[in-house]
């Protein structure tokens, strides 16, 4: 052909296959819209290799969407869904090159529905809010030591022996009086109102236990009920929730007077320990005995002071003063006998003396003599005497007898 | 204060009637009067042998205690037997 191109412009090298896809992964990686969309849809051709990823189709009447969800965010899901669910998926736009397919990269899922139920939570909760409902000045003391603890829950659930089990392990002296109810679908907030009143006021209990055991959003939707909040605000009794797990917030645990994060966790909110319980009694009783031996070695020591003035005064000191007067007494009486008999001694020497001056023994020393008769009488007169008789001479260094030959007067 | 002065033991109720709080209270009541109060000795033992009574009975209800439970069923409280619940 003669005919020269009208348009030499240099003309496009061709893409290549690569090139074109990665140009249209760039574009749609960069559209943000696109990395951060909510995708509502029917699930379908779910696999999941050994890999651990999850592979599946989302499709509603008109359109599908390949998605894909890692390993890594796999184990973070909540739930895992089925052919057939309806189901959001959360997740960013991008292209799989060798596949040359556009899908979603998920990273989220929940069931379809949840958005809408999440917004009327957080429609309710802040009107609630505002309200007043949830203000920390309206919730009310949960009793030490409850007599009686009221229930409402299933009767069927496990919910409800974790918390018999708990409470008989805590404090079986509290009596549980159960209002059996559903916890979930369509009755259940009615029923849980009801329970409410009637326990309050056939059964009076001193606490609440609103719980049920864990569950999808759905499950849980009854304690997110508006009538189920207005009837724990008006509750005269004070309640304890322990709804679903601990990540679960509802409606109720903000009205109530006290949150669980579990039932179990409920049940021990709602009473004391026995073992803290036991600890208590024995420092009780210690400070018994203590306040008693006290008082016991207080009066002891009153006591023996009392004692110790009855002593001093007593009649016994009295003697032992008197006996010490008298050993005194005594011994000036031995001082005062022992000066006498000295002085009579001497006394007595010179008495001696004088009385020996008299003795006739000194006039027999001057040569005179004592003559007496046999009868020993002194013979003083002549006419004492006869003829013959025979008389005893004494003389100073001793006597001897004579006979009467004459007599002359 | 305690409520009443401590009186004879024929004006208190048997401690084995008493409920576990009935009882806790009496023995708080009575170790804060002998606290705060001196008193003649013949009270100060019939107060401790009370107390210890009271300790007793407190601990023989926290051991042999066995939960009791009972149903809302319509207007009516009906007793659960055990191990039925």
């Amino acid at each position: 052909m003669s005919q020269m191109p009208l348009f030499s412009s240099p003309k496009p090298t061709s893409w290549t296959v690569a090139d074109l896809t990665r140009y249209l992964r760039e574009v749609l990686e960069s559209d943000e819209l696109l990395q951060d969309v909510w995708v509502v849809g029917e699930v379908s051709n779910f696999s999941r290799p050994a890999s651990g990823h999850l592979y599946f189709t989302l499709k509603d009447s008109s359109a599908s969407l390949r998605c894909v969800m890692w390993r890594n965010a796999v184990l973070r899901q909540s739930f895992t869904p089925h052919d057939g669910d309806a189901i959001e998926v959360h997740g960013s736009i991008s292209i799989y090159e060798l596949g040359g397919q556009y899908q979603l990269y998920a990273d989220l899922f929940r069931p379809a529905g949840e958005g809408a139920l999440y917004q009327e939570f957080l429609r309710l909760k802040a009107m609630l809010d505002a309200e007043g409902l949830f203000a920390p000045e309206r919730k009310r003391a949960i009793p030490a030591r409850p007599k009686r603890i009221g229930i409402v829950t299933s009767p069927t659930g496990a919910a409800l022996q974790d918390m018999l089990n708990t409470l008989r392990r805590r404090y079986p002296l509290v009596e549980v009086v159960l209002a059996p109810t559903q916890v979930q679908g369509e009755e259940a907030p009615a029923q849980i109102i009801a329970a409410l009143h009637d326990l309050a006021f056939l059964a009076h209990p001193d606490v609440i236990i609103m719980a049920r055991g864990g569950g999808s959003i759905e499950d849980l939707w009854a304690f997110n009920d508006e009538g189920v909040a207005r009837a724990i605000a008006a509750s005269p009794i004070p309640v304890i929730t322990g709804v679903g797990h601990e990540t679960d917030f509802t409606i109720a645990d903000f009205v109530a007077d006290l949150r669980a994060p579990t039932p179990t966790a409920a049940a021990e909110l709602a009473t004391p320990n026995r073992a803290d319980l036991r600890l208590d009694l024995a420092e009780l009783s210690d400070r018994l005995n203590r306040l008693c031996q006290a008082a016991a070695s207080e009066l002891r020591w009153a006591l023996k002071e009392l004692k110790n003035r009855l002593e001093r005064n007593s009649p016994l000191n009295l003697v032992q003063t008197e006996s010490q007067h008298i050993d005194e007494l005594e011994r000036r009486l031995n001082a005062l006998m022992l000066h006498y008999f000295q002085l009579s001694r001497s006394q007595l020497t010179g008495l001696n003396q004088h009385m020996s001056a008299l003795s006739p023994v000194s006039v027999l020393e001057r040569g005179y003599a004592i003559v007496t008769n046999q009868a020993g009488k002194t013979i003083l007169q002549v006419a004492q005497v006869s003829a013959g008789q025979p008389l005893n001479v004494q003389v100073s260094d001793g006597d001897f007898g004579v006979h009467v030959d004459r007599k002359s007067t | 204060m305690p409520p009443a002065k401590p009186k004879t033991k024929t004006e208190l109720p048997d401690v084995n009637e008493l409920s576990y709080e009935q009882a806790l209270a009496e023995l708080e009541t009575i170790v804060t009067s002998l606290e705060s109060a001196r008193l003649p000795l013949n009270e100060t033992m019939a107060l401790y042998e009370r107390g210890q009574a009271l300790t007793r009975h407190c601990a023989d209800l926290l051991d042999k205690a066995e939960l009791k439970i009972k149903k809302l069923s319509g207007e009516s409280l009906e007793d659960v037997p055990s191990g039925q619940e």
